[in-house]
């Protein structure tokens, strides 16, 4: 099904269980960033070892001569087919991160993109590490670009030199004279070749010592509106693969009937209706709860539905959204752990001349993926195999392991692209792959097993974004300058309670205030506390992770303040960003291209926030009015955003489109609330998502940088739901200082 | 018991008259293009054609659709069906993809009905089909292009 990795030797044999083990004391999205400068030791013809063009490992489809390529590193093979195959280290969840990566290693070979495919590449932490946040393989934290500029480049640049040297060999050429465009390889005495017809050749070629990348003024595809998407061909008709779609001889389908609230203990079942359903096979008990194994998804439903179960509920009978807002806000008058204290936030707040002080609510909230969590599991011959979308590979393949019983060498994942993440397939538990090898093994690996979550499983299985309740009380003088700020913030820590435990720090998980603390503002004397509550729910990072809350938080009171100080929001705003340029010059942008200041027709009005996330910056600006049913109706969003050199604009584009789509589906109608321990919400009838009428036109702006890339995937979402909550304000007289919007009493028009 | 035409082949399939069409196509013919979302008829990932019109796969039993013809992604290839393809690759449309077979299904659909729709015309045909994504405004320029190479 797929290539042995090359053998390096013995010397340069590796130790995952080490290095996993390792990773789990010490890993978080924060810690691997403050890392950065050890991994950057990494960078620089890190690319796979062996002195001799290493065959890449090959996995899935695609696989083509492989005895006969191209392959100088663990990202690049050249097959005599002339296709180019860009090996991905990253999990394709939409966010485009393959076409990005296949760009870099094209950018350098020259190659032509109409020939260039990417496949997904094996669990290797040392081969294919996050250089943003390893010493592990994984996607997150919007890392990609940033973490792959300097090494996908390398990547290219490599097979790059061996073609050319092979080349100059063949035709008896200094290496110099040696052009390339688009995959054909040039002299000037008019001998040319495609990469295709040098593969070989190339591959008998000592690997260069070092390389030199382009200039960036001779980019060719790099930020170049014709480098299209590597994967709308196949999302297009029906031949793109999904876990849900794997086909293995003899695969079965289970479902899993799973504790109807968070700590619900199995009590007793009966299985016999359920085995008397055609088509099922097994039921077996595992330690997620009952699984009914099938021949088919319909088999396994119906088989599920004749489950006679008894559980035990008791222990969460108390546990309800409305409960814990009202404990949550009395919490919030209490002191916390101290993210920043300043001694004077206090006296300033007191002898100021105008306090604001406001109380905001944000829900737990799905991540709701199109495709709901699955995992195919196989045991057989002494290993296991799983297909899925793994994001955090490192950690799905240690969890795996131990679920298995199995060494790590014993256990092969092959990541699949993913129907949506948004956070969710990247969790400390990877829950959704333990489970499935936990059906394999319970039918003692008979045969393959694919155990697919329905809607309903997986919108009620938690892994929220916690529940949040903020308490600010900030200060303004008699010229309209803000005088203090005290921020109290309430909610679970994302951190606490797994691996990642060692990163919450003096009682301050980063993850719960960032985009509060540090603030990107001028703020004086201020101070920020955090409680954090510890539930039977448990909870994940949710697309922007902290700035989910903290950006709509933060971006509502700064346009409060700014209204009560008699200022103009963009000019309250940059008055505060003196020694943010980046910041300053993002939000003119968005305001210049919004029109903002100009007068709009009657009803409608502007808003606007601006927030840093995962080093990039993005303003927006709403336009909004309301329906004759006095709800908002958002029309347009005017988007600017500094990321760094824009590796493929379009992309970017799509992900500040889709930021602002995903982040106004959780303003106007998201939220999970819990009744006695049970999710009231069950699927997509009462977890509203966006639809297509609802959806504004966004427009995007790309601010021209040379600065090296940073994230997209995640920062076009936190401005939105302040900058339409400003909007509102203009409309209604109202701050809304409760999410989702859908729950604050419509007022007319 | 009539066959089962799914893209211009008969089946003979011995599943359950009552199983969903959904599953009959994914595990029982291997057409994995048609996608699970909700299984309640509220996102449009499983959307087919029965006799030209689009049908939710997940709620439509297979005895409702026996002695019927019903199209697939896979089997899509009618003038506006091929349009659409086209305008979603050109116009980059797809994220992760998962709803795509769905939203180009019932856009292709739209576009035999009428080959010029307005933005709202295009809201009320796709409404039932969800993006998590948030594709939405791609979604609407690509049902425009493959509208106008339609010469609508």
């Amino acid at each position: 099904m797929h290539g042995e990795h090359a053998d390096d030797g013995a010397d340069q044999a590796r130790d995952p269980v080490d290095d996993a083990a390792t990773t789990r004391e010490t890993l978080s999205r924060r810690g691997f960033v403050r890392l950065a400068t050890a991994t950057g030791l990494l960078l620089g013809m890190q690319l796979g070892r062996g002195e001799r063009a290493r065959a890449a490992p090959a996995q899935g489809t695609g696989e083509s001569g492989a005895a006969d390529a191209l392959a100088p590193n663990a990202f690049v093979r050249i097959t005599p087919d002339d296709l180019v195959t860009v090996i991905v280290k990253h999990h394709e969840m939409g966010q485009g991160t393959a076409t990005g990566i296949a760009t870099l290693v094209a950018e350098e070979l020259d190659a032509d993109w109409s020939r260039v495919r990417v496949e997904y590449a094996p669990s290797d932490p040392k081969l294919y590490n996050n250089l943003a946040w390893g010493p592990m393989q994984g996607t997150g934290g919007s890392s990609a670009m940033k973490a792959g500029f300097q090494q996908m480049r390398e990547a290219g640049a490599a097979a790059r030199a061996l073609l050319v040297a092979a080349a100059a060999k063949q035709w008896k050429v200094p290496a110099r004279e040696i052009t390339i465009e688009r995959g054909t390889l040039r002299h000037k005495s008019g001998k040319e070749a495609r990469f295709g017809a040098l593969a070989s050749p190339a591959a008998k070629e000592p690997l260069p010592k070092d390389v030199k990348l382009k200039e960036p003024r001779d980019f060719r595809l790099i930020g170049k509106e014709q480098t299209r998407r590597v994967d709308s061909a196949a999302k297009c008709d029906g031949s793109a693969v999904y876990t849900m779609d794997v086909k293995l001889p003899g695969l079965l389908t289970a479902v899993i009937a799973r504790p109807p609230t968070f700590s619900a203990k199995l009590v007793s079942f009966d299985a016999k209706a359920a085995r008397a359903v055609p088509g099922v096979t097994d039921v077996v008990k595992v330690p997620e709860g009952v699984a009914v194994v099938a021949k088919g998804m319909w088999a396994a439903l119906e088989g599920r539905k004749a489950l006679k179960l008894s559980w035990d509920t008791k222990k969460d009978a108390g546990l309800s959204t409305e409960a814990l807002l009202a404990q949550y806000k009395k919490q919030a008058k209490t002191r916390g752990a101290r993210a920043v204290e300043h001694a004077d936030t206090k006296a300033q707040l007191a002898k100021s001349k105008q306090v604001i002080e406001a109380v905001y609510e944000l829900p737990f909230l799905a991540h709701a993926t199109m495709e709901p969590m699955n995992c195919v599991a196989w045991l057989h011959d002494g290993k296991l195999e799983t297909w899925a979308g793994h994001q955090v590979q490192t950690l799905d393949h240690q969890l795996a392991a131990e679920a298995a019983g199995l060494p790590l060498d014993k256990v092969e994942l092959h990541t699949l692209i993913s129907g949506g993440s948004f956070g969710r397939r990247a969790n400390p538990w990877s829950d959704y792959v333990v489970e499935a090898v936990h059906v394999a093994k319970a039918i003692g690996g008979r045969a393959p097993v694919r155990v697919q979550r329905t809607r309903e499983d997986d919108l009620r299985a938690g892994l929220y974004r916690p529940l949040y309740v903020h308490d600010v009380r900030a200060g303004l003088d008699a010229a309209g300058a803000i005088t203090g700020w005290a921020h109290t913030i309430v909610g679970q820590s994302i951190q606490a309670g797994g691996p990642f435990e060692a990163m919450v720090k003096n009682g301050i998980d980063e993850t719960s205030v960032e985009g509060v603390w540090p603030t990107q503002y001028g703020i004086p004397n201020m101070s920020v506390d955090l409680h954090s509550p510890k539930l039977p729910v448990r909870v994940l990072w949710w697309r922007s992770v902290g700035h989910t809350h903290t950006a709509f938080v933060i971006e509502t009171m700064m346009d409060e303040l700014a209204t009560a100080a008699g200022k103009d929001p963009v000019a309250f705003r940059l008055a505060l960003l003196g020694d943010k340029p980046r910041h300053a010059a993002v939000l003119k942008l968005a305001a210049d291209k919004s029109g903002w200041g100009k007068p709009l027709p009657a009803g409608k009005a502007r808003g606007v926030a601006v927030h840093e996330s995962f080093d990039s910056v993005v303003a927006q600006v709403a336009e909004v009015s309301l329906t004759a049913q006095g709800k908002p109706r958002v029309e347009r969003v005017t988007v600017a955003v500094d990321c760094g050199l824009a590796i493929n604009p379009d992309v970017v584009r799509a992900q500040m489109e889709g930021g602002v789509g995903f982040a106004l589906s959780a303003a106007l109608y998201n939220e999970i609330t819990i009744e006695h321990g049970h999710v009231k919400q069950s699927n997509f009838h009462d977890y509203r998502s966006l639809r297509i009428e609802d959806m504004p036109h966004v427009d995007v702006h790309i601010m021209a940088s040379a600065a090296p890339p940073t994230g997209v995937g995640e920062p076009g979402v936190p401005p939105l739901a302040p900058a339409v909550a400003n909007a509102l304000f203009q409309l209604t007289g109202e701050r809304v200082r409760r999410l989702p919007f859908a729950r604050r009493a419509p007022k007319q028009a | 018991m009539p066959a089962l035409d799914v893209n211009g082949t008969k089946h003979e399939v011995a599943a359950d008259p009552e199983t969903p069409l959904l599953w009959v196509l994914r595990d029982d013919l291997g057409l994995t293009g048609t996608k699970y979302g909700c299984g309640v008829a509220q996102c449009g990932a499983c959307t087919v054609h029965v006799d030209g019109e689009p049908r939710r796969a997940c709620t439509t039993p297979l005895k409702a659709v026996l002695g019927k013809q019903v199209t697939t992604i896979e089997g899509l290839r009618s003038k506006s069906g091929k349009a659409v393809q086209s305008a979603w690759v050109k116009l980059d449309v797809v994220q992760c993809g998962f709803c795509q077979s769905g939203q180009i299904m019932t856009a292709a659909a739209l576009l035999e009905k009428n080959r010029a729709p307005s933005d709202r015309d295009i809201d009320r045909a796709l409404t039932g089909n969800l993006c998590r994504c948030a594709t939405y405004q791609r979604i609407r320029a690509a049902v425009h292009a493959a509208a106008k190479t339609l010469g609508g």
